[in-house]
């Protein structure tokens, strides 16, 4: 068994031979980046242990600029032949693609020069029976919850560690290992004809950290019960609240929409909006990348770029974009150290907690669940299947299915009327629920 | 021994040594009194993409990966363990891994026999070298010329092309020695118009288990330039959809993604077994009007859901779901099909070696009726005509599924008019199906560009519809 730091030498040997076997077929820069990962994951379902999962991911990639033309191949396999030929197809490659005057690695003066430990790694020497076991009474908990659970999708416990090594020709090379724990359980109940299914789970970095199994599969329990007996309701303009779980989708969508792929494709419904108000002016979104034990922490970025502390909405108002070099050089800015999307990004709550904000609201939809797709980036608009409960005089009334809810996200943003304290803490994004003034529901 | 079979020792256990006696001694090690089944896939897969952007060709990339995945199941039990070094005593640690699943258990030989495959719904091709790259790029350029070329107001283009060629090969203790070699390419067009200040999308493509020179032929790629431009103008005029329950056409090929959602995911044999599905035990029941008959079908020659054999090895197969409105099947892979007494559909399927197979969907559509469409269309006095869809999604249990249309517009007393912004569209399953009240003459089969997820994993699928009415759907969209 080798330890932590000496599979971290290896990998970083692995990136030098690749930065050293693109140098030498010609690339006038190059980057690498090679991952390892192993993990259990398991079910138990109806009691018994339904599947054991052993697994093992190994992975490299390597980019080569030959001046301003890129290419870029990966692969699974670690051999010395494979990182040869690997090398040679993304060369292959730069030979075809096109001089792009923004391609290229970050500007070397950018890399980040400190790496301080994030204490991200926090592995669980958990053996096979104890995992069942830990699973097991998730799922009994959940069952044994309320008498209308008749039926399982199981307890799922997951636990993987994994080591990522970047490196670059501008000398740059970083690397750390990672934990990440997780159990979830899903169950089925019934009432007359009404058959509905839901879930919980737990997710952290350190498995001390995790909820009670119990607790997972009560709450798995009890929010399929409140789903039972789900109608519709009639098609009407109304406020929603996003319960924390779904806004997390919103502040996601936000972060889309000031992408900078997004934006110099003009692909996005927040072109040009920079110090415009997007928000009301109580609002303040702010990313963190240095989280101790955050879910998205890292030091610096997918190119090596020292990751900062960003206020991207002050008093309601965009501060900045999210940007990696290239999106940055086709916008004529400066990179912002997001190459690879947003790290530990939270919007700031209010004084009210979800009953807070079913009572601010008085009457209207509380939506816990949102299928599909449907947002268009380009314009903005909104349109979704929903389920949760109807509420009125401040109370949940009774859970509703088979509605859409609609409007347009800039229109929905500047509708913001609160956000809950009760934040959605599995998420590298994380909100409260949010209190929207008015969106159009669909139903019979 | 087949020509696949042969292929796919070559390619995957050539390579690194390995010999067909390995395989015996690997299943010997996944068998016990206690093991109901046990199988090896092994899987070489060559990926390549392009894309467009801003008319420079921006990005070229390559992956190759291989390795192999073994399973023992013991009941419903299943033990799964994956490598990606073909090297024989770390896959017999694997499948140590893999039979730990059961306590006990002592080997025995195992006699793999390769059964030939008959049937070659696809070349055994490699697609990449099919075109040489300065003609990929050529292509990517015409295409873009083409889009850009079709209207001023077209302002952003993206191209992406990709080729993938998938070899596998799977081994199982119940005698099963099969192999698959999976071409499939694809292109799509993404183009941003825009007028006065207002900016719309739209997007066409396609695909097959074919070479490159798909894409030439026909001037099909031209052609999706052409329709991705179109949708994104006909946005541009795009007034709000209407809010509400009201009657539904939805149109040939592509709106058969409802089929897919709507009944194709609860057909699937896990959840049926497990009786989590909202047509758990419904087998010889009413569950769509008489006019409906939705088959799933991987069989049909060259399209991007069709297989030779299933992940399993089983020989796909035309499977009958729903036939005049009864519900005749699910879909099996070996697995559920064990513990349901049944025989498995030809369905098991797996993203990769490193995912455990399941009942998947494969081409799925509904049969033609014998009404024009026009005449469907012209029976709706208030209501929306759906053309182009975006993904939609499922809750089997409650049976609720959604998709989004991209392309719709409204039919006002009898005549399609203007065209609506994009909206989801809302039902249950079981019930929307009972409504289906007209179905068109004009049976069509999407492109080429379905993927569909389950459980985290991805696998090409197929779906298609004739011109069919739904008397009742719910828009979800912003107007009164």
């Amino acid at each position: 068994m080798i330890n932590m730091q000496q599979r971290q030498a290896q990998l970083e040997q692995l990136v030098d031979d690749l930065l050293s076997e693109a140098k030498r077929q010609g690339a006038t820069a190059a980057e690498a980046g090679v991952s390892s990962d192993s993990g259990l994951s398991l079910t138990v379902r109806l009691g018994a242990t339904e599947t054991i999962e052993h697994t093992r991911d190994n992975g490299l990639g390597v980019t080569v600029y030959f001046g301003q033309r890129k290419g870029s191949a990966s692969t699974s396999d670690f051999s010395p032949q494979a990182i040869r030929e690997t090398v040679e197809a993304a060369c292959n490659f730069a030979r075809y693609t096109s001089e792009d005057p923004c391609a290229g690695l970050a500007d070397a003066g950018l890399m980040a020069t400190e790496l301080p430990n994030l204490d991200l790694y926090h592995p669980w020497d958990l053996a096979v029976d104890e995992a069942i076991e830990l699973a097991t009474r998730c799922e009994t908990a959940a069952r044994d919850e309320d008498e209308r659970i008749f039926n399982s999708e199981g307890a799922t416990l997951i636990s993987h560690s994994g080591l990522h090594v970047y490196g670059n020709t501008h000398g740059f090379i970083g690397g750390y290992p990672s934990s990440r724990h997780s159990l979830s359980c899903a169950v089925v109940g019934k009432e007359g004809d009404s058959m509905q299914r839901d879930y919980w789970y737990t997710l952290s970095r350190l498995s001390g950290e995790m909820e009670l199994p119990e607790l997972v599969g009560k709450v798995a329990a009890q929010r399929t019960v409140s789903r039972l007996g789900s109608r519709r309701v009639t098609t009407q303009q109304a406020p929603v609240i996003f319960q924390a779980d779904v806004a997390v989708g919103l502040l996601r969508s936000f972060i889309g929409a000031i992408r900078g792929s997004a934006l110099y494709r003009k692909a996005s419904f927040l072109l040009d909006s920079l110090d415009d108000q997007i928000f009301p002016g109580f609002v303040n979104i702010h990313e963190e990348p240095h989280l101790l034990r955050g879910l998205a922490s890292a030091a610096y970025d997918n190119e090596g770029v020292a990751t900062t502390q960003r206020d991207y909405i002050s008093d309601g108002i965009l501060q900045s974009y999210v940007l990696d070099s290239y999106a940055a050089r086709k916008l004529g800015m400066q990179t912002t150290g997001n190459a690879g999307g947003v790290r530990n990004l939270r919007i700031n709550s209010g004084a009210l907690d979800l009953q807070g904000l079913l009572k601010k609201m008085d009457s209207g939809l509380l939506v816990t669940e949102l299928m599909g797709q449907g947002l268009n980036m380009v314009t903005g608009d909104y349109s979704r299947g929903a389920a949760g409960f109807w509420v009125e005089n401040g109370e949940i009334q009774y859970p509703v299915e088979e509605i859409t809810i609609a409007g347009n996200l800039r229109e929905m943003f500047m509708g913001l009327q609160e956000v809950g304290t009760d934040v959605e803490t599995r998420s590298s994004v994380q909100t409260g629920s949010w209190l929207i003034d008015r969106m159009m529901i669909a139903g019979g | 021994m087949s020509d696949l079979i042969q292929i796919a020792q070559d390619t995957i256990l050539a390579p690194v040594g390995l010999i067909e006696t390995d395989l015996d001694r690997m299943l010997g090690e996944l068998t016990g009194s206690a093991i109901d089944a046990a199988d090896i896939y092994f899987q070489s897969s060559r990926l390549e993409s392009w894309v467009l952007e801003d008319g420079i060709i921006k990005e070229g990339s390559y992956n190759i990966e291989q390795g192999a995945g073994i399973r023992a199941i013991s009941g419903d039990k299943t033990g799964f363990a994956y490598s990606d070094e073909l090297q024989l005593p770390t896959l017999l640690e694997a499948a140590k891994a893999a039979r730990a699943i059961t306590r006990s258990g002592a080997e025995r030989s195992v006699q793999i026999t390769g059964l030939p495959t008959p049937r070659q719904l696809y070349a055994p091709i490699n697609p990449l070298p099919s075109l040489t790259e300065t003609d990929k790029v050529d292509l990517l350029r015409r295409v873009d010329a083409e889009a850009r070329k079709q209207d001023p107001r077209v302002k952003q283009v993206i191209v992406s092309l990709v080729g993938a060629q998938d070899v596998v090969l799977v081994a199982a203790i119940d005698g099963t020695l099969n192999a698959d070699v999976r071409p499939l390419v694809r292109l799509n067009v993404h183009v941003i118009a825009e007028q006065n200040g207002r900016r719309e999308q739209g997007s066409s493509g396609g695909g097959a288990r074919k070479a490159f020179d798909f894409f030439l032929q026909e001037e099909r790629a031209l052609g999706y330039a052409r329709e991705a431009v179109r949708q994104a103008l006909v946005n541009l005029d795009a007034i709000e959809a209407p809010a509400g329950t009201m009657p539904v056409v939805l149109g040939p090929g592509w709106p058969g993604v409802l089929l897919h959602e709507a009944v194709g995911h609860g057909l699937e044999g896990d959840f049926n077994r497990k009786g989590t599905s909202a047509f758990s035990g419904r087998l010889g029941e009413q569950v769509a009007s008489s006019c409906c008959t939705v088959v799933d079908d991987g069989t049909l020659p060259g399209r991007r859901g069709s297989l030779n054999v299933d992940d399993e090895g089983t020989e796909s197969q035309c499977t009958v779901l729903i036939e005049n409105g009864i519900l005749k099947g699910y879909m099996q892979d070996k697995h559920n099909a064990r513990l349901m007494k049944v025989d498995s559909t030809g369905n098991g399927r797996r993203e990769s070696y490193a995912h455990l197979p399941m009942p998947r969907m494969t081409n799925t559509y509904m049969l033609a009726g014998e009404t024009e469409p026009d005449e469907i269309i012209a029976t709706v006095d208030k209501g929306l005509y759906a053309v182009n869809f975006g993904g939609g999604q499922v809750d089997i249990t409650s049976g609720q599924f959604v998709f989004s249309a991209s392309e719709a517009y409204l039919i006002e007393n009898g005549k399609v008019t203007r065209p609506v912004k994009g909206a989801t569209l809302i039902g249950n399953g079981p019930e929307t199906m009972t409504k289906v009240s007209m179905v068109g003459n004009d049976l069509k089969l999407d492109a080429g560009v379905g993927v569909c997820g389950k459980e985290g994993q991805s696998v090409p699928v197929g779906v298609g519809q004739p011109t069919l009415k739904i008397d009742e759907l719910t828009v979800g969209g912003t107007g009164q």
